[in-house]
């Protein structure tokens, strides 16, 4: 499958919920989505295509919170990153944690320093500043 | 063994928020401390992150010093893995053994950039020293006591009845877990997962040289160890070849000017001796990034004890996550044995290798070995 193919098959499946796409090069892609899309995402990309999840990346810009999805179809070396934007205030997304264990301890660190909120995570507890930092305060955060 | 927890200690360093206060060139000196062993890999991936954002395409000289220096890592890194499995199944001599090899390695390193760690030789379009190539056949005689020596260490370890009686059917990965985690590298491979970033998504002098992919069925810990041991053999080869391929090009082209990063985002892996290495770096024009993420391979491969070890025996708990090469001193020291009702702590860490090592003396008894 070829990354058109591949851009293709997410477009047709996505419809509605895309708000942007850019292929940069043969191998790397930027899929922009809306965060109420995240999960049909993430089953059409993972379950569905045979993606790799990477890891994902959040960001404070002057448009708010943005959280890069980044995946990984090996056998063609295209990295596709799925990118939301979301609020400044109050920040949250549906959580993949609960059916991809792979998702869990990287949205525990993205809550911890950026404050996003993962709705359903099975354990939304800090992962790397337990006991250290104060409630509340988020250390990637600039208010 | 009925669950596993895990518990991060401090030692959270926010080396992704000092990155932002850093210049690119910065960076480099900075992601390479990022982790001892695999000290290249950060820089790697960072300088594929930043060639991308740029679009520069390297001199081929640039390219065979960067493998050079990757896979002379992936060398160092994975004797010094089997050391170490070799201590905690009560195998000294194969610590002692594969650490005294391990040496000339380091000295190769020494030769080629000036340090035995941390060799600072990455540089946005290129490297920072070249390799004369009046040195190279001093290397070729260096690396060809690697080949000798290792030769002699991987047929030792993969012979050994004792070791395949304790490590066959141990820490075992199914395909389907390794898809679930997010699992990479060598402990992908050992359960068939065949992914190589190298190969994948070729970088460096990787496409330009022959090596394979070395992939194991089994998924438990014989596996990964096989894995790694023949890696090193492909290793050694890979810069053979890289070394070869240097006597062709000009000397001295080692880097391509870079004066300006534009505004973007890039995307950067490497293949580090344990997986993936991946860097995300957001840029907005000026010479420091904006945003920085990085991920090394451990924080994917650690998470797969909670498949390995449970249904095990508490003698197997360490070289089962042992198996996976964790990066413990980028992630945490200590290891406990909880009682699972009372939370009272039973076993520490060196207690927990103990375990580990009387159970290979017993199955030395059974089959009559020696030490």
């Amino acid at each position: 499958m070829t990354t058109e193919a591949i851009i293709n098959k997410v477009r047709d499946n996505l419809k509605d919920d895309i708000v942007e796409i850019n292929i940069k090069s043969n191998v790397r892609a930027l899929v922009s989505i809306k965060p109420e899309a995240v999960q049909k995402a993430y089953d059409l990309l993972f379950s569905e295509m045979g993606f790799r999840f990477i890891i994902a990346s959040a960001l404070q810009s002057k448009e708010g919170i943005e959280i890069y999805y980044h995946f990984s179809k090996d056998i063609i070396g295209l990295i596709l990153n799925l990118h939301v934007l979301l609020p400044k205030d109050n920040p949250q997304i549906e959580s993949l944690a609960d059916k991809y264990v792979a998702a869990n301890w990287i949205e525990r660190e993205m809550h911890e320093l950026y404050g996003i909120k993962f709705l359903n995570h099975p354990n939304l507890e800090k992962l790397i500043s337990d006991g250290n930092w104060a409630e509340g305060v988020y250390p990637y955060k600039e208010e | 063994m009925k669950d596993v927890q895990w518990v991060t200690g401090y030692n959270h360093r926010g080396i992704e928020k000092l990155c932002e206060s850093k210049t690119f060139d910065q960076v480099f000196f900075l992601v390479e401390r990022v982790c001892g062993i695999c000290s290249t890999s950060h820089p790697f991936a960072f300088a594929n992150a930043m060639e991308e954002i740029c679009n520069v395409e390297l001199t081929n000289r640039a390219k065979y010093i960067r493998s050079i220096i990757g896979e002379l890592e992936r060398i160092h890194s994975h004797l010094l893995w089997v050391g170490l499995a070799g201590h905690f199944l009560g195998y000294n001599t194969v610590f002692m053994w594969a650490w005294k090899y391990r040496e000339p390695v380091l000295d190769l390193f020494e030769m080629i950039t000036g340090n035995r760690n941390s060799y600072a030789m990455f540089k946005i379009g290129g490297v920072r020293r070249d390799i004369e190539n009046s040195m190279i056949p001093s290397m070729k005689k260096v690396l060809d006591i690697v080949k000798k020596k290792t030769d002699l260490l991987i047929g030792a370890v993969m012979d050994d009845p004792v070791i395949h009686a304790r490590t066959k059917g141990v820490g075992i990965l199914t395909k389907e877990d390794i898809i679930q985690y997010g699992a990479l590298g060598p402990t992908a491979r050992a359960s068939g997962v065949p992914i190589d970033v190298r190969r994948d998504d070729p970088y460096a002098a990787y496409p330009l040289v022959n090596w394979k992919v070395i992939t194991a069925e089994g998924g438990d810990v014989f596996a990964k160890t096989e894995v790694r041991l023949l890696e090193i053999n492909e290793s050694i080869s890979i810069i053979e070849q890289c070394l070869e391929g240097l006597t062709k090009e000009k000397e001295g082209e080692i880097e391509v000017k870079v004066k300006e990063i534009p505004e973007g985002f890039g995307t950067g892996h490497a293949e580090a001796p344990r997986g993936e290495v991946f860097h995300f770096v957001k840029t907005d024009g000026s010479n420091y990034p904006k945003r920085h993420k990085i991920r090394a391979p451990s924080y994917m491969n650690i998470g797969t004890f909670k498949k390995s070890c449970i249904g095990q025996t508490i003698s197997d708990a360490t070289i089962a996550l042992a198996a996976v090469d964790p990066c413990y001193c980028c992630t945490e020291r200590m290891a406990y044995v909880y009682n699972y009702s009372t939370g009272e702590k039973i076993l520490n860490g060196s207690e927990l290798i103990k375990l580990g090592q009387q159970k290979t003396d017993e199955i030395r008894k059974q089959l009559k070995m020696d030490k």
